[in-house]
């Protein structure tokens, strides 16, 4: 019952004596940073067997009774969330630890890392609409420090870009946070989505569903929106890269839009065809402008575009196997985009370069990478048995069952040109004749080979959470989403 | 109702600032605009006519006061606004010792 607020004390508190300490002790950012992340995925495995004990926990701050008082919520979904992001952000923290010893500051970036985890998880269990805010902005602005960190320019023009553009988002929301406010006058979730079932839908309802759309939208880079996103991802740093493309664009968008209207403002048709057109358009544009890259990680940053497009595509289908498929696949995105910008990180790392036309026959030199990219690649263009697949096959099916053989098709037509395009990448970067600049290039340190591994041996076993033994991790949040409305009623009951 | 409508006016000219504005000093100060636009209409929100302050005491009987979430809430806004703006004008200025211009199509290294 006390462990929900740990998921914001941790990373804040690692913060705060990183900040402070940091710079005396340099060792300090390495270890509090790893062992925070690491109990902070404890917690969030431990939280799988809270909620199936408890189906749902309410943790009231300061003791003060929802819906005045401001409350946690842990449920399926958000155990859910919770396990992908720790993990994520633990290998993440684990490959920084010889990878960040090029940029000058490091501390600085830990600070930077641990408060954007705080924000993050701090979305991931609110069950207060302001707080959701706050911590979005929490950890929108941790991240556009983190794309400008290594200050170069076009690092900075990135950032820029990206903090204009994130802004914006955060206006429309905080107007729709402001309209919503002004017609249920509260700010709990679970009470809004009461007042809301009892005054019946209005325009100023759907007014402030499109503000919504619009602003975690363009956090989650669907296609109208996405313009910031192949800038700004791949001028991060490599760890940084894979938290922003792996998680932070799931939790601050997909997460978002998932809460709100499934649980809150309450889901319909209309808000299901937008969201189920804007899937598909971001996952054929997607993919189609990464087939022209020949920067690595601007590539894979197109292919964050396309991937969001399956994950909205799938929850947007609205079915339970829709569902199933889209959250699915948000943890096997996780997990393989990740991978694959820290490959990138690796590839940067020992070569120096990003170019794919200059790299050629690393496979000798750099077997792990090589390896690693290999299994990840496999994963995203979706070729059993790796999980990518499973996720995939999943919504294509759901699609055929809900007869959009349209959206099947695109599918599927995305996953071909996926595939295509990291044939490429596999061809220039990793087979092949070794290029004779790359003679004695060497493979990278212990803590990033072991991060990748690790990885790569989930995108290989991932498959084995469809399995009856595992289903009720992925099953409890699709519970959750399916139940609607009906959160309310469980998150009231909770709390007597 | 029309100060709501007034407070839109205010957010769509930030918006046209920083959509149309080519020099990065000028969309910050849009954001300024769109950031106090929203934050002036939460405050509104929770106006009521010659309402007070919802402060409790003694003998005192609180017939008409305005509500204090709202402003609560705009506080906290404000501090989110100020560390935005603060982390963007230092990226402006790094952006201006890198290309030694405020014009926005003149920084256009990053494409494709």
């Amino acid at each position: 019952m006390k462990i929900l607020p740990f998921f914001v004390i941790i990373p804040l508190g690692t913060a705060f004596l990183i900040s402070l300490l940091g710079k005396k002790i340099k060792s300090l950012g390495d270890i509090l940073a790893n062992l925070g992340t690491l109990i902070l995925l404890a917690l969030s495995l431990y939280s799988i067997r809270l909620v199936d004990a408890h189906k749902i926990l309410v943790y009231k701050v300061g003791g003060w009774i929802p819906p005045i008082g401001i409350c946690m919520v842990l449920d399926g979904l958000s155990s859910f969330m919770l396990v992908t992001v720790n993990l994520v952000s633990f290998l993440v923290a684990l490959y920084s630890i010889s990878y960040m010893e090029k940029y000058t500051g490091k501390y600085k970036f830990y600070t930077l890392f641990m408060l954007m985890l705080a924000g993050m998880n701090g979305i991931i269990i609110s069950g207060d609409l302001f707080n959701l805010f706050v911590f979005l902005e929490i950890a929108s602005i941790s991240s556009y420090a983190l794309v400008a960190f290594g200050t170069e320019a076009e690092e900075l023009e990135a950032s820029f870009k990206y903090a204009v553009m994130g802004s914006v988002a955060s206006g429309f929301i905080l107007l729709g946070i402001a309209l919503l406010y002004s017609y249920t006058s509260t700010l709990n979730m679970a009470d809004i989505s009461l007042v809301l079932s009892e005054k019946g839908s209005s325009l100023l309802v759907s007014f402030i569903a499109v503000l919504f759309l619009m602003g975690f939208g363009l956090k989650a880079a669907l296609v109208p929106f996405h313009a910031w996103l192949a800038d700004a991802h791949p001028s991060a740093p490599a760890s940084i890269s894979a938290m922003l493309s792996g998680v932070l664009i799931k939790v601050l968008g997909v997460y978002a839009i998932m809460r709100l209207f499934f649980n809150v403002i309450g889901i319909s048709n209309t808000i299901l065809s937008i969201l189920m057109f804007l899937g598909a358009i971001s996952m054929l544009a997607g993919v189609i402008l990464a087939l022209a890259q020949w920067d690595f990680k601007r590539l894979l940053a197109y292919h964050s575009i396309s991937q969001i497009g399956y994950i909205v595509l799938g929850i947007g289908l609205g079915t339970p196997l829709g569902i199933l498929g889209g959250l699915f696949h948000l943890f096997n995105h996780s997990i393989f985009k990740s991978l694959l910008f820290l490959n990138s990180g690796a590839v940067d790392y020992s070569l120096g370069t990003r170019d794919l036309r200059e790299m050629g026959g690393l496979k000798e030199r750099m077997p792990v990478t090589a390896n690693t990219n290999l299994i990840a690649s496999m994963s995203i263009a979706g070729i059993p048995p790796f999980n990518g697949f499973w996720s995939k096959l999943i919504i294509i099916l759901a699609c055929l069952q809900a007869n959009r053989f349209g959206y099947a098709l695109c599918a599927i037509v995305g996953s071909i040109l996926t595939l295509a395009s990291f044939m490429k990448v596999q061809k220039y970067a990793f087979f092949g004749k070794l290029n004779e600049r790359w003679k004695d290039v060497k493979e990278v340190p212990l803590a990033m080979r072991l991060s990748m591994i690790i990885l790569a041996m989930i995108c290989i076993i991932g498959g084995i959470l469809l399995l009856p033994i595992f289903r009720p991790f992925l099953q409890s949040a699709v519970d959750v989403l399916l139940l609607g409305k009906g959160y309310a009623g469980i998150v009231f009951g909770a709390i007597q | 109702m029309s100060e709501y409508i007034l407070c839109l006016i205010l957010f769509c000219i930030g918006l046209y600032c920083v959509l149309r504005k080519r020099n990065i000093i000028k969309i910050v100060i849009g954001l300024g605009i769109i950031e106090y636009a929203v934050n002036l209409f939460f405050v509104l929100i929770g106006y009521r006519m010659h309402g007070r302050a919802p402060i409790l005491a003694k003998d005192q009987q609180i017939l008409n006061m305005v509500d204090p979430i709202p402003q609560a809430l705009v506080l906290t806004s404000i501090v989110i606004g100020l560390a935005v703006t603060a982390l963007i004008v230092a990226i402006a200025i790094r952006l201006y010792e890198k290309y030694g211009t405020f014009d926005i199509t003149k920084i256009n290294r990053l494409k494709g």
